[in-house]
């Protein structure tokens, strides 16, 4: 028996250039890191203060950065679809099929998964504990194995840069496609897997964020009291609970049907390949609440803080928020009309679909009304958010049009869709995400990022989402599917070409995106955020000191009202100084750090590899290593250890007094 | 900025809070109290956790449902299941929950060998369970009504095989548990985990009654 | 913004830039649109399903534009340097904007709502097309990847050409032999997935002569891009012609041609089977013929290893 499996020199591309050089790049820049961490001496602190971590802020800030890196891996994709497509005229192009099938299979699993996802769950673990005016999540430990283990599912997808291949068939593995009989290769096992151990990951991650909300908030925080975008992190992670083992369940039976010859999915022995569409969008509707509601919290913490006003209409936005929640599980046939399930269904699916638009409208008009009567502050966070409302606007008309079904039989999986579905994630998913990196940075890092080079961003980015994706909808309405590695119809292609011109609009954003970190962690000193409260907040992230100290708050907050973290400022104002009694610090107990995420992610990764392989003597490595490292962490006997009252004090009186001059320069 | 003379603990989004206050149910874990105790906080995120893998059955009885006419010329549930060996198997995994239940008590009452044996009985009953799954399984492979067989087959050996790899799983756990309970006595945390698992195991048993009733029962008399 | 206010001529210029742009882009998309878009209905469905686009469009236009116009305009007016501009800080609840809001997007749904159950059963892919001349059944195979169109009346099949007479309805029988597609013409109208093992029934109807294109809309392998069709719609005395030459092929479609045909290649250039087995099409859509069977070399050891490109 081979003990490599199905692994043979042959994996390696190297007779294609393209994924080698990438591939390569990705190597000398892993590498590089590496040899710059050990050198310098920050290997202790890179290990002990953030691979081990259990500290929610910790734990979003790298889910964000994943999300980053993530971003730029799949827009490297984008650009060589669009330079593809734009050279594809009569022509191959330079990306034989082969090639461009798992680039865009590639980039539609990245940007969801391993950005959008990775984004939103950063950003909600990041900030709301604080907003809940807590010390720490649910399962600081658990919390720790699911940002590893999404960290695992990247790795096997970039692996299969250099070894191997990815999946060639879309972001979602249709079968009989998708079956071993028509694609023999890695590439689809790659996709499962990746996603099985990162699905994995989210899920552990939504049950901790839903336990926190449920069932830790500070005293006196009600329901109705919770900022926004806790009801939406909960609303997002409801739905991730419920549909992700869905998935869960759907690939397992794509991969018994290709590992063991099972007949779920296949053409023969009785197997339904509409039960493979069914189940995946049973999940994959859901998702897509999944990465707009949070965007929907951020966008409303943001106009709220910007436009120095509440929410408006508080309640609808909580009646919205659980109505998208529940309806988003109801509507998942809109995805194949095409099937030809006749006109009942496809009507009651349609309006299904149409009347999730209801809560939506709601929402956009209550931003609105926000804004009415507010003081609104042009900040970088904002010009996000009213471009949101702009553009998701758009988005939102062309989704409810592909939800009538006469329309979509003219649309369906043409690049109008593909249009339309850029349409509402960029601006409402990727935008929430910048405004939320941008609003949250300074509490994070203790220091605000660059507006210039912020504006300038935006800019690119806006005016290259609209000319990247407007002629698609144009070229969609002249009738070209999505996925063409070649067409011959002349009047589609200086449509193509000037998307291209908007990618390439889109890569000067993200250029200054990068400019933009690295001079504001440059002039880092004259950006400090002194205090803790840098864009005149209003929920309780804002009372702690940036970046907050590893337990948070000093003292748990007392909430006695909407908007507590408001509250307390106007009194300060009003008195120039903080109001809050000097109280009696205890000793804080908080979880002990663990190298319990990273280990099992690693022998994730190796049963993952093994599967993909058939290495089945690694996948037993694998799995009792798992077993051992999850057995180490419950032997441990010491669980917390003790931040000294001294501490907490020295750490909130420092906080104290930098406020205290700030309200009286006049600065809060 | 204008708004300074707000009253502070005002209620503007008109939800009938009225002014300050608001510490209405002072238990914990309901929102006003404060945070809940780590005993309820573990408790509620397991549940949560079964309810996500009762979601993911959920989605294999679907594929079931879909697929259990899907025989491809091969044999159906009448010609393959035998009740008999399923009535033993359901015994097994009712009368192993039943140890648990016991078990729990003795934990409670912090007593080491009453404890770790009614832990091992649950066990053993476990594994007489999954031997009889095994059993079948064997059985129906060697006569070539394995899953290949047809969709029927591969739907029907995926879905009583996951809740077999449950208990399988949750037997791995319990043997961890009796070694945790015999090296570290009953610690707080240790205990949580062993509730932890009874409700896991409890949980299997309602999957199982599904199964029984819609793949047994009714694939034979139905 | 400049503080100086700009000369009145300045105004204008700058007024007829922004006609002069929008006249341009209007002018673009209209000749975008001149040739095989959705928007040159060539039959009844896609020109009823370019009405239904177009009304949608236009009822969600008369609240997305408001709204879009709103947003841009109340966020401006509040900025913090605006000295003008009235603020209401404690403005956060009022029920009669909450039951505007609520009802403005309800309405245009419910409305929305009216005409999506009514065209969904009416330009059902299923439902007949009416018409004086009888219906012509074709049975469509999608294979990888090319596209087999076989005239069980006629007695003919063609590869990858769909030969219509004008005015006359299709019914079309859609399998496949090999993994999913869907069939689609922007011209024609209406699109059905073909799935192995089943068959999908969908009507179309050509009204006016010509040479159109139609595809594949989903994804279906290496070939995908290239597995292309074309349309001829002729007058029905040439579509009798055809079939009577289409007889004279030498090439028969049976069962052996048939499982010649499954191997993969793409980029076919049409041509006419001269006869059918019968049932073949049935036999194939029961799974009697076998699918087909992917990639010639499956060579799992080596995935980088190819099947050799034919073009």
């Amino acid at each position: 028996m081979n003990l490599l499996g199905k692994l043979t020199w042959d994996a390696i591309p190297y007779t294609q250039p393209i994924p080698m050089a990438a591939g390569a790049l990705v190597i000398v820049v892993i590498v590089g890191i590496v040899v710059l961490i050990v050198a310098k001496g920050w290997l202790p602190y890179v290990w002990n203060e953030w691979i081990t971590s259990v500290d929610h802020k910790r734990i979003g800030v790298m889910y964000c950065l994943l999300a980053l890196v993530m971003l730029c891996r799949g827009f490297i994709d984008a650009l060589m679809m669009r330079s593809q497509q734009s050279l594809a005229f009569h022509s191959a192009g330079y990306l034989p099929p082969e090639h461009y099938n798992q680039i865009f299979s590639a980039h539609g699993t990245i940007m969801i998964f391993f950005v959008a996802m990775p984004f939103m769950i950063g950003l909600i673990n990041f900030a709301v504990p604080l907003q809940l005016g807590v010390r720490d999540v649910a399962f600081p430990t658990l919390n720790s194995v699911a940002l590893w283990l999404t960290a695992s599912g990247v790795l096997l997808v970039n692996l299969s840069l250099v070894v191997g291949e990815f999946s060639r068939v879309g972001w979602l593995p249709y079968p009989p496609l998708s079956e071993l009989k028509y694609s023999p290769g890695v590439g689809v096992d790659y996709y499962c897997w990746a996603l099985e151990i990162s699905g994995v990951g989210t899920l552990l991650g939504g049950i901790n964020i839903v336990t926190t909300i449920l069932k830790m908030r500070a005293p006196g925080l009600s329901y109705t009291r919770m900022p926004m975008f806790c009801w939406t992190a909960l609303a997002s992670n409801l739905l991730i609970i419920a549909a992700f083992p869905i998935l869960t369940a759907t690939l397992a039976m794509l991969l018994l049907d290709r590992y063991l010859d099972f007949h779920f999915f296949s053409n023969e022995f009785g197997g339904n390949q509409m039960m493979f569409m069914n189940l995946i969008w049973a999940w994959g509707h859901p998702e897509v609440y999944i990465l707009i509601l949070p965007a929907f919290g951020v966008f409303s913490e943001v106009v709220s803080t910007f436009s120095g006003k509440p929410l408006f209409g508080y309640r609808s936005m909580i009646v919205a928020t659980m109505a998208i929640c529940i309806i988003s599980f109801l509507v998942w046939l809109h995805h194949f009309f095409t099937m030809g399930a006749g006109g009942d269904v496809n009507g009651v699916f349609g309006i299904a679909s149409m009347i999730i638009a209801v809560p939506t409208g709601v929402k956009i008009f209550n931003w609105l009304f926000t804004m009415y009567g507010g003081t609104v502050r042009f900040t970088v966070p904002m010009m996000w958010s009213i471009a949101f409302m702009v553009l998701f606007t758009i988005g939102g008309l062309t989704g409810v049009l592909l939800a009538v079904p006469p329309a979509d039989f003219i649309l369906h999986n043409s690049l109008f869709l593909v249009a339309h579905f850029h349409n509402v994630i960029i601006p409402g998913v990727l935008f929430a995400a910048f405004a939320g990196y941008t609003y949250w940075f300074p509490k994070a890092f203790g220091f605000t990022l660059d507006e210039n080079w912020g504006k300038a961003a935006f800019w690119f980015w806006v005016v290259g989402f609209i000319l990247a994706f407007a002629p698609l909808y144009i070229v969609g309405l002249e009738g070209m599917p999505r996925r063409m590695q070649t067409y011959d119809i002349p009047q589609w292609s200086p449509w193509l070409a000037l998307a291209m011109l908007g990618a390439l609009s889109i890569l000067c954003g993200i250029g200054c995106m990068i400019a933009q970190l690295v001079v504001s962690i440059r002039t880092r000193d004259q950006r400090r955020d002194e205090f803790g409260d840098p864009w005149d907040g209003r929920s309780l992230e804002w009372v702690t000191p940036s970046p907050p100290p590893e337990f948070n708050f000093a003292v748990m907050p007392d909430v006695t009202g909407e908007e507590p973290y408001w509250g307390m400022k106007v009194r300060a104002r009003e008195h120039q100084r903080v109001m809050r009694p000097v109280p009696e610090y205890e000793d804080l107990h908080m979880p002990r750090n663990s190298p319990t995420g990273f280990v099992c992610a690693f022998f994730a990764v190796m049963m993952g590899f093994s599967l993909i392989w058939h290495i089945w003597w690694l996948l037993i490595v694998g799995f009792i290593g798992a077993y051992a490292t999850v057995v180490v962490f419950a032997w441990r006997d010491i669980h917390e250890r003790v931040i000294p009252k001294e501490e907490v004090a020295r750490i909130d009186l420092e906080n104290r007094a930098a406020r205290n001059l700030a309200l009286q320069e006049g600065r809060i | 900025m204008t708004t300074a003379d707000l009253p502070i603990d005002r209620d503007p989004y008109h939800i009938g809070h009225h002014g300050a206050g608001g510490h209405h149910d002072l238990s914990t874990g309901h929102g006003e109290g404060g945070p809940a105790s780590k005993r309820i906080i573990v408790g509620y995120g397991f549940w949560i956790f079964l309810l996500s893998d009762f979601v993911m059955f959920s989605g294999f009885f679907a594929s079931y449902a879909v697929l259990k006419d899907q025989t491809a010329g091969g044999p159906g549930p009448r010609q393959l299941f035998d009740l008999t060996d399923t009535a033993l198997e359901t015994a097994a995994l009712l009368l192993s929950s039943f140890a648990c239940g016991i078990m729990s008590l003795e934990m409670d009452r912090k007593r080491l060998w009453p404890t770790e044996i009614w832990m091992l009985i649950t066990g053993l009953l476990g594994l007489v369970f999954v031997f009889l799954e095994v059993k079948e399984f064997a059985h129906l492979v060697l006569m070539g009504d394995g899953p290949q067989r047809s969709a029927f087959l591969t739907a029907f050996f995926t879905l009583v095989g996951c809740h077999g790899l449950h208990v399988t799983i949750g037997g791995v756990w319990l043997a961890t548990m009796m070694a945790q309970i015999y090296f570290k006595g009953f610690r707080q945390d240790i205990q949580m985990r062993v509730l932890c698992f009874s409700l896991f195991w409890h949980a299997l048993d309602i999957i199982w009654v599904a199964i029984f009733t819609l793949v047994y029962l009714i694939g034979v008399h139905g | 913004m400049g503080t100086m206010a700009s000369p009145p001529r300045r105004v204008t210029n700058r007024r007829m830039a922004v006609a002069r742009l929008l006249g341009l882009v209007s002018l673009i998309v209209i000749a975008a649109c001149r040739r095989d878009s959705v928007f040159t209905p060539v039959g009844p469905l896609a020109d009823n399903e370019r009405v239904i686009l177009l009304d949608a469009v236009a009822i969600m236009l008369a609240i997305v534009i408001p709204t879009i116009v709103a947003t841009v305009v109340v966020a401006w007016w509040f900025r913090a340097s605006n000295a003008r501009a009235k603020r209401h800080p404690d403005f956060v609840y009022s029920g009669r904007v909450e039951l505007v809001v609520w009802s403005i997007p309800t309405l245009t749904v419910l409305f929305l709502g009216g005409l999506t159950w009514i065209s969904a059963h009416d330009l059902d892919p299923s439902v007949p097309l009416k018409s004086k001349s009888p219906p012509l059944d074709v049975q469509v195979v999608a294979m990888d990847w090319k596209w087999l169109f076989i005239y069980p009346d006629q007695g003919v099949a063609t590869i990858n050409q769909l030969v219509a007479p004008v005015g006359v309805p299709l019914r079309l029988h859609l399998t496949s032999a090999t993994v999913m597609n869907t069939l689609f013409a922007p011209e024609v109208g209406s699109q059905l997935y073909t799935m192995n093992g089943m068959v999908g029934t969908m009507w179309w109807k050509v009204d006016r002569p010509g040479v159109f294109s139609g595809r594949s809309n989903m994804i279906s392998g290496d070939g995908f891009s290239r597995m292309g069709f074309e349309i001829d719609a002729v007058s029905p005395a040439q579509f009798a012609a055809w079939t009577m030459a289409a007889h004279g092929s030498p090439l028969a479609l049976d069962d052996a041609g048939y499982r010649r045909l499954l191997r993969q290649s793409e980029d076919v250039k049409p041509y006419a089977y001269g006869s059918v087995a019968p049932g073949l099409f049935d036999a194939v859509a029961l799974q009697k013929l076998p699918p087909g069977a992917g990639p010639e070399e499956p060579d799992t050891l080596n995935p980088n290893v190819r099947p050799v490109r034919k073009h």
